[in-house]
């Protein structure tokens, strides 16, 4: 792995001045040389999903043709092997989040599994009726269904901290929530639908404040901000490999071990226990009480190479250069006559949500998609976002550090292309 | 531009989702039913004046993309003032148009009349269920059993 300060450039006397070899880091994603509808693949649809280079992809080759067995079972070499890979790659998500001890990050399969995870052992065993959990009005559906659930389950109430026009969180109508009742807080770092950069350590500090724990959804913050579990003070934090350059199917949720010993198991199978009789089961210890059956091996390992790729980049390099396409991209869509953005919170990072004139967004999508620009159209799974902002879905541009400035003007020609096709 | 969007974004089309014909709450409807595209929140209702066995009037409101709003609205100038067995068979037939390979000629596409101008729609997958939404609505109304049709749980598209 290259360190980080190689990659960084200077392109001169262009006026356009960037610290990020964006040409080169392309290079790595075999992905983006393709065309669709015989034009350039545009990829703008990173929030959704991002692109895997081709370090990822040889990572899983490896493992399928030369490593694979099953782990913490096998004394033959192949499963000591595989063992030793899958339990680096838990290493490598230690140092990736600034967790004090391995034995806080957990394997699963995604974001959603993670916060479903710690609603139902957390929630079940320490929510009981009467108490309040705290979401945010920008919630995607997979951090406010699995608390809808336990409180169903548990006759808790759910709370949401509305927000203001521009897409940011009220902090005192947050405040004022908080109170004796509130047993939990759970909100999104980075919203995938308006691209606010949430005040999530202020958030922290109050709801530990009132004695609540918080976990931070860090689905769409993890590819973009530099985190440290340690620094926010987060209680749990999960997040999705394939939003990191990784496989689907896998993430983490980190989780403060002593929390995590108090907590039950999720679900009951091989590998999470110690001793079984059928009178009484042991669980095993952390992070293993929390991974029933074989575990998907293949993508921890090849989320491991993501993480050493994206580390290799550099977190600050990464947000910096993001930063500079979200700027250029909010200048050049907010300049088309007729288009609205939606998210203008003076922190954001990475997403362009907006609506074409009164042109839908499924139609504005279709079009753009013949220039072989992919964007996502719709709720984006936060219809209480939609609702707020009186709107049945947004077009969302949403930016990885492999996308270009040329992209953008495409992306901006395209719309400009749809709006003559509508005569608007 | 490509032919398949010169195709789907023809000026009929454009015509009709700018100037939607029979919009609008029916105030004499003996049915009327909901169609929901919960994906993308295309949202209809259909209502329908039954003369016996005629549709003696039709119309829609609610919002949607330009290609669900344009077929609702020439939906409805196609089926006011036929028999319902004549509704249900157009239906098929532009049904089968919408969802039909690509690769393959169109038959009698003259039986459905400006309908036909949705023929394009079947080169874009995506888009089908929002062609067919007020279809099936329709076609709920008309079995007056009044349940809100949903593109994502009837195995509509």
């Amino acid at each position: 792995m290259k360190p980080s300060t190689e990659i960084l450039t200077k392109e001169k006397g262009t006026g356009a001045e960037t610290s990020f070899d964006v040409a080169r880091v392309r290079e790595d994603f075999p992905i983006l040389a393709q065309k669709v509808h015989g034009k350039p693949l545009v990829y703008l649809d990173n929030a959704a999903t991002s692109q895997k280079p081709q370090v990822v992809v040889d990572a899983l080759t490896k493992y399928y043709a030369s490593q694979n067995a099953n782990i913490h079972r096998g004394v033959h070499a192949l499963s000591e092997l595989a063992t030793y890979e899958y339990e680096k790659a838990r290493g490598k998500v230690k140092l990736f989040l600034n967790a004090s001890d391995s034995r806080e990050i957990i394997f699963v399969r995604g974001t959603t599994e993670g916060i479903n995870l710690v609603a139902q052992s957390y929630g079940r065993k320490f929510i009981k009726a009467g108490d309040e959990i705290i979401v945010s009005a920008m919630e995607h559906h997979s951090n406010i269904v699995p608390w809808q659930l336990l409180c169903e389950q548990t006759g808790a109430v759910l709370r949401v901290i509305p927000m203001n026009d521009s897409g940011e969180l009220l902090m005192d109508e947050y405040k004022r929530l908080l109170n004796k009742n509130t047993k939990f807080v759970s909100v999104v770092y980075l919203s995938n639908s308006l691209g606010t950069i949430n005040p999530v350590k202020e958030i922290i500090k109050y709801a530990h404040e009132a004695g609540a724990p918080v976990l931070i959804d860090g689905a769409q913050s993890t590819p973009h901000l530099a985190v440290d579990v340690q620094e926010l003070d987060c209680d749990f934090y999960a997040f999705s490999g394939h939003k990191i350059c990784g496989p689907t199917g896998i993430g983490v949720v980190y989780g403060k071990a002593n929390l995590l010993e108090a907590m039950p198991p999720y679900q009951g199978g091989g590998d999470m226990i110690s001793s079984v009789t059928f009178e009484k089961t042991t669980y095993n210890s952390l992070p293993y009480k929390f991974e029933a059956g074989t575990p998907n091996i293949a993508d921890t390992i090849a989320m491991g190479a993501a993480i050493d790729y994206v580390h290799g980049l550099g977190l600050k390099n990464i947000a910096s250069y993001e930063h500079e396409l979200l700027a250029y991209a909010t200048e050049k869509i907010s300049a088309i006559e007729g288009v609205r953005i939606i998210g203008t919170a003076e922190k954001k990072s990475s997403v362009v949500s907006f609506v074409v004139g009164n042109i839908h967004a499924h139609d504005v999508g279709t079009i753009v998609d013949r220039e072989g620009i992919a964007i996502r159209t719709g709720h984006h799974c936060t219809q209480p976002v939609m609702r707020r902002f009186g709107i049945p879905a947004t077009a969302r541009a949403s930016f990885a550090f492999y996308n270009t400035m040329e992209e953008v003007d495409k992306l901006a020609g395209a719309l400009l292309h749809v709006k003559e096709i509508f005569g608007s | 531009m490509s032919s398949e969007l010169n195709e789907l974004y023809q000026q009929l089309i454009l015509d009709h989702n700018k100037s939607p014909r029979n919009f609008g709450k029916l105030e004499h409807a003996t049915n009327h039913a909901e169609g929901y595209n919960p994906l993308c929140g295309d949202h209809f209702t259909v209502f329908v004046e039954m003369d016996g066995d005629v549709i003696k009037d039709v119309s829609f409101q609610g919002s949607g993309c330009a290609i669900s709003k344009a077929s609702a609205s020439m939906m409805t100038t196609a089926v006011k003032g036929t028999k319902k067995a004549e509704a249900e068979k157009l239906f098929e037939k532009f049904h089968s148009v919408v969802t039909r390979d690509i690769h393959k000629g169109i038959d009698d596409l003259d039986e459905l009349g400006c309908l036909g101008a949705l023929a394009g729609v079947a080169e874009f997958p995506a888009r089908i269920k929002c062609a067919s939404l007020a279809w099936h609505a329709l076609h709920s109304a008309l079995r007056s059993d009044g349940a809100v049709v949903s593109t994502e749980d009837t195995g509509a598209n």
